[in-house]
C-alpha cells in the first residue's frame, strides 16, 4: 500500500481517477513528508480548477517500490505552503501560483515562474489587476547589501548561442554570495497548449518541449497518451524507443564534456567532442532523417524500422564513433589541468541535493542514485538493465564524469540491442483516451527524468497535461552551486548542468 | 602534449568537404519538396486536412509554405497520387517570405546581397545569434556550424557574443512576448547596416506553436527579415547554403 491517502500507480500506466483518494491539503503534505522522508521524491505537483476551488495532484517516485503514488486535495485562494518542509516544492507552489492564482501562505519566495496571466480569470496570486502589464524577470531579487558588494545581472540575452534567461549575482569581488535565475522568456505556451491540442499537432508540441530531449518528451508522451486508451506498443517499437533515448543521450553528453573541455581552455577535446557530437546526431538521423529523432516516435509505436543493414550501418558507425569519444576523453580525463578545474567546483552535497529534489546527472553527480529506467523501467528497459551510474563528490567533476560512465553504458546498451532487435510490427493503432483516468509517465532523458502527468475527463477529452522537465527540478541547484564560487566559474559550472529554459518555461 | 598531438593525429582532419561538394545526407532526411499539382485529383485535399501548421493548402493550386513547414510529411503520406515528394535537396533559404512557398520544383533560391554590401562586409561576417522560444534545436545547429566538422570560420562568418560587433542577427524560435523587447533591444544594439536571419519554421512563422497568444508569431513580426532558412530544425548544411548564397561564397557545384 502507498499509504492511507495515496494511490500506487505503475509507470506507463494509468488508473481511474476515482481510484486517487481525495484528502485534506494538511493531511496530503503530511503524506508527502513521511513519503520523502523515507526515500520517495516529488516528481510533479499539478492544479485542475474544480468550480471555484483547485484540486491539486501529487505524484510521488518510490523508488524502494518500484512505484508511483498520486494523491490528491482541494485547495482555495490561500493554502499552508509545502515548501518549508518539503523544499522540493518550492518551484511547484510557484507555478500554482502563477497558473492558478493561489497563494501558498508560508512560501519563502513566492514569486511568478514565466510571467504570465493567471490561466483562471479573476484570480491572482499577487493581486495585480487585469490590465497591469506583466514584464518578464520584473519581480524582487534577493539582495545581498554592503559597501563593497556589488550585483552583476547577466541576460536574457547571453554571448553564445544559449537560450535567453536572466542570473543575478551578489558578488564580493569575484567571490560569489548568491545567484539568483530568473527565466520565463522562453515561454510559448506549449503545456497550455497541450491541453485542447489540435490532434494533428499534439505530437509536434511534445516533439518540442526541449528539441534536444526530443525522443524522452514524445516518448512520456505516447507513454501516457498509449496508458489512457489502453495502447501498448509492439516490442520492436520499444526497442527503437529506446535505441533512439540512448542516442540522444549519447549525443548530448559527447557534446556536453566537449563544451566543458572548452569552457576550461582546452580545446582537443572541445573540438573532438563537437564534431562526435554531430556524428552522433546523424545517427539518429540515419534512423528516422532528423537529427534530433523528430517523426519517430508515435502513439502506438515508431514511424521507422531499423532494417537489418540499417541496424548494422548504425552498429559500426557507433563502434568508429565510440573509439574516437574514448580517446577525446580519456585525454580529458587524464588532464591534471583539467582536473585542477573540474574538482571542488560547484559541489552540490548529496544532502541539498536530496532536499532540493535534483534529479537526473546532476542528482546522480551527487551520490544519489536516481533514474528511472533503473527505478520505474518501462517499455524496453523492463528487459534490458541499465545499471545506475553514481559519483559521490557533487562537483563539476562528478558531473563531468557521471556523464562518461553513462556514455560508456548506453553504448553498449545501443549496441546489445541492435544485436537482437525483437521481430514484429512497428506501431499499433493507439485506442482513443479512455474517459476519468489519470496516467504517468516517465522517461530518463539525458539531463534526467521526463514526467508527463494527462488526466481525462469523463468524455476522454484531456482535463490535465503536466510536463516536468527534469531542468525544472534542476535550476536550483545550479543557484545553489555557485555559493562561494568564483563568479569566472560560472559558465564552467552552468555547463556542467546543462539545464533547459525551454524545458522550464514550456 | 605529446597524448593530445597523438590522438589529434589519429583522428585526422574531419572538416567536410562541403561546399567544394554536395553534403553527405541520410536517405531518410526530408528536403525540399517537389510538388506536382497536375497530380491533384479534383476536390481532393487529403494533404491540407492533415498538415499540423495549415503550411499546404489547394486554393489556387497545390502550395507547400516551407516557412510553416514542420518537415513531418503527413501531406505526402496522405496524399493518394504522389504529388508531393520529398527530395534530398538541403537548399531551401529565401530573401523574402513569399519566395518560401514551393508550387512545382523549383523555388526562387536566395540571391547574394548587392556588391555595395558585399564590399563593405569584405571577406567577414559576423553574427549574433538571438534565440527566441523555440525549443534550442536550431541552436544546437546552428551551434554545428561551428565545430570543425563545419568549420565555419573558413569562410570568414563567425558568431559573436555582442550585437555590437554584428553585421547580421541570426533569431530562432517563435518571439514571445516575454522576448520581444529583449529581441528588439539586441537589433537596435546592433550598428547599421545590418541584416536579419530567420532560422527555423518559429522564427519564420511560429511553427508549431503558431497561434499561440503567448508569442509574436516569429521574427518578421518585430523586424526585417532579410533571410528566410526553413526547416523544423533546418539541417546545417541548409542553414550553412543560405548563409553562403547570401555571401555569394557557394561554388558551382553546390549553388
Amino acid at each position: 500500500m502507498a499509504g492511507v491517502s495515496l494511490a500506487e500507480l505503475h509507470n506507463g500506466f494509468s488508473l481511474p481517477s476515482s481510484e486517487v483518494p481525495r484528502c485534506g491539503w494538511d493531511e496530503l503534505c503530511t503524506e508527502i513528508c513521511t513519503h520523502i522522508g523515507s526515500g520517495a521524491r516529488l516528481a510533479a505537483l499539478a492544479g485542475r480548477p474544480v468550480n471555484d476551488r483547485l484540486e491539486v495532484l501529487v505524484v510521488l517516485v518510490r523508488p524502494e517500490h518500484g512505484t508511483l503514488a498520486l494523491g490528491r486535495a482541494e485547495v482555495g485562494a490561500r493554502f499552508a505552503s509545502l515548501t518549508p518542509a518539503c523544499p522540493a516544492a518550492h518551484m511547484f507552489e510557484r507555478e500554482l501560483a502563477e497558473q492558478w492564482g493561489v497563494v501558498p501562505d508560508g512560501h519563502p519566495w513566492l514569486k511568478p515562474v514565466r510571467f504570465h496571466r493567471s490561466y483562471r480569470p479573476g484570480h491572482d496570486a499577487w493581486s495585480r489587476a487585469v490590465d497591469d502589464s506583466i514584464l518578464p524577470c520584473v519581480t524582487d531579487f534577493f539582495r545581498v547589501d554592503g559597501e563593497e558588494v556589488h550585483e552583476v545581472a547577466v541576460g536574457p540575452v547571453h554571448a553564445g548561442v544559449i537560450e535567453p534567461g536572466h542570473f543575478r549575482f551578489q558578488c564580493h569581488g569575484e567571490h560569489v554570495l548568491h545567484l539568483e535565475i530568473a527565466l520565463g522568456y522562453q515561454h510559448r505556451g506549449v503545456e497550455r497548449a497541450l491541453l485542447a491540442a489540435d490532434p494533428r499537432r499534439a505530437i509536434h508540441l511534445a516533439e518540442t518541449l526541449a528539441g534536444d530531449s526530443t525522443v524522452a518528451h514524445t516518448t512520456a508522451h505516447c507513454v501516457a497518451l498509449e496508458a489512457l486508451g489502453a495502447g501498448q506498443a509492439p516490442p520492436r517499437a520499444e526497442a527503437i524507443r529506446a535505441i533512439a533515448l540512448e542516442l540522444e543521450r549519447l549525443a548530448n553528453h559527447v557534446g556536453d564534456l566537449g563544451a566543458l573541455a572548452g569552457d576550461v581552455g582546452f580545446l582537443p577535446t572541445q573540438s573532438f567532442c563537437g564534431r562526435l557530437r554531430g556524428d552522433l546526431l546523424n545517427l539518429t538521423a540515419l534512423v528516422c532523417g532528423n537529427r534530433f529523432g523528430r517523426n519517430l516516435v508515435r502513439p502506438g509505436g515508431v514511424a521507422f524500422d531499423l532494417e537489418p543493414e540499417r541496424a548494422s550501418e548504425l552498429g559500426a558507425r557507433l563502434q568508429e564513433i565510440l573509439q574516437d569519444v574514448r580517446g577525446a576523453l580519456e585525454l580529458l580525463f587524464e588532464s591534471s589541468s583539467v582536473l585542477v578545474r573540474f574538482e571542488g567546483t560547484g559541489s552540490v552535497s548529496s544532502s541539498l541535493a536530496t532536499e532540493l529534489g535534483l534529479v537526473g546527472v546532476a542528482a546522480r553527480a551527487s551520490g544519489l542514485e536516481r533514474d528511472v529506467r533503473a527505478e520505474l523501467p518501462v517499455g524496453m528497459y523492463r528487459f534490458a538493465q541499465v545499471p545506475v551510474s553514481t559519483w559521490h563528490t557533487g562537483d563539476v567533476f562528478a558531473r563531468a564524469w557521471v556523464r562518461w560512465l553513462e556514455v560508456q553504458r548506453s553504448a553498449v546498451l545501443v549496441s546489445d540491442l541492435l544485436a537482437a532487435l525483437p521481430t514484429g510490427g512497428l506501431a499499433t493503432r493507439c485506442p482513443a483516451p479512455r474517459g476519468d483516468r489519470i496516467a504517468v509517465a516517465m522517461v530518463e532523458g539525458w539531463r534526467g527524468e521526463v514526467c508527463h502527468l494527462v488526466q481525462t475527463d469523463p468524455g476522454g477529452r484531456i482535463a490535465t497535461y503536466k510536463v516536468v522537465d527534469p531542468s525544472f527540478h534542476n535550476w536550483m541547484g545550479l543557484a545553489m552551486a555557485l555559493r562561494n564560487q568564483q563568479i569566472s566559474d560560472f559558465p564552467l559550472c552552468n555547463k556542467s548542468f546543462n539545464l533547459s529554459y525551454c524545458g522550464h518555461d514550456l | 602534449m605529446i597524448r593530445a598531438i597523438r590522438e589529434r593525429w589519429r583522428q585526422g582532419y574531419r572538416t567536410m568537404p562541403y561546399p567544394e561538394q554536395p553534403p553527405v545526407l541520410p536517405d531518410r532526411v526530408l528536403g525540399r519538396p517537389h510538388l506536382d499539382p497536375s497530380r491533384c485529383p479534383a476536390d481532393c485535399h487529403a494533404c491540407g486536412e492533415v498538415c499540423p501548421t495549415a503550411a499546404v493548402t489547394r486554393n489556387g493550386g497545390l502550395a507547400l509554405d516551407l516557412g510553416r513547414c514542420l518537415f513531418c510529411a503527413a501531406c505526402s503520406r496522405a496524399c493518394p497520387t504522389g504529388a508531393i515528394v520529398w527530395s534530398g535537396d538541403w537548399r531551401m533559404a529565401t530573401r523574402t517570405r513569399k519566395a518560401t512557398v514551393v508550387r512545382g520544383r523549383e523555388i526562387e533560391l536566395a540571391e547574394a546581397l548587392d556588391t555595395r554590401l558585399r564590399r563593405l562586409l569584405g571577406r567577414s561576417f559576423k553574427i549574433r545569434q538571438v534565440s527566441a522560444g523555440g525549443c534550442n534545436a536550431c541552436e544546437a545547429d546552428v551551434n554545428v556550424l561551428s565545430t570543425i566538422g563545419w568549420d565555419l570560420g573558413r569562410f570568414g562568418i563567425q558568431l559573436v557574443a555582442s550585437p555590437r560587433h554584428a553585421d547580421a542577427l541570426l533569431v530562432t524560435g517563435p518571439v514571445p512576448r516575454n522576448m520581444q523587447l529583449a529581441l528588439q533591444k539586441t537589433y537596435d544594439a546592433t550598428p547599421a547596416p545590418k541584416l536579419v536571419i530567420a532560422v527555423g519554421a518559429c522564427a519564420i512563422a511560429g511553427g508549431p506553436f503558431a497561434g499561440h497568444e503567448e508569442i509574436t508569431g516569429g521574427a518578421a513580426a518585430t523586424l526585417p527579415v532579410d533571410l528566410f532558412i526553413p526547416g523544423c530544425p533546418p539541417h546545417p548544411a541548409t542553414i550553412l547554403d543560405g548563409l553562403l548564397r547570401l555571401l555569394d561564397r557557394l561554388p558551382a557545384a553546390t549553388r
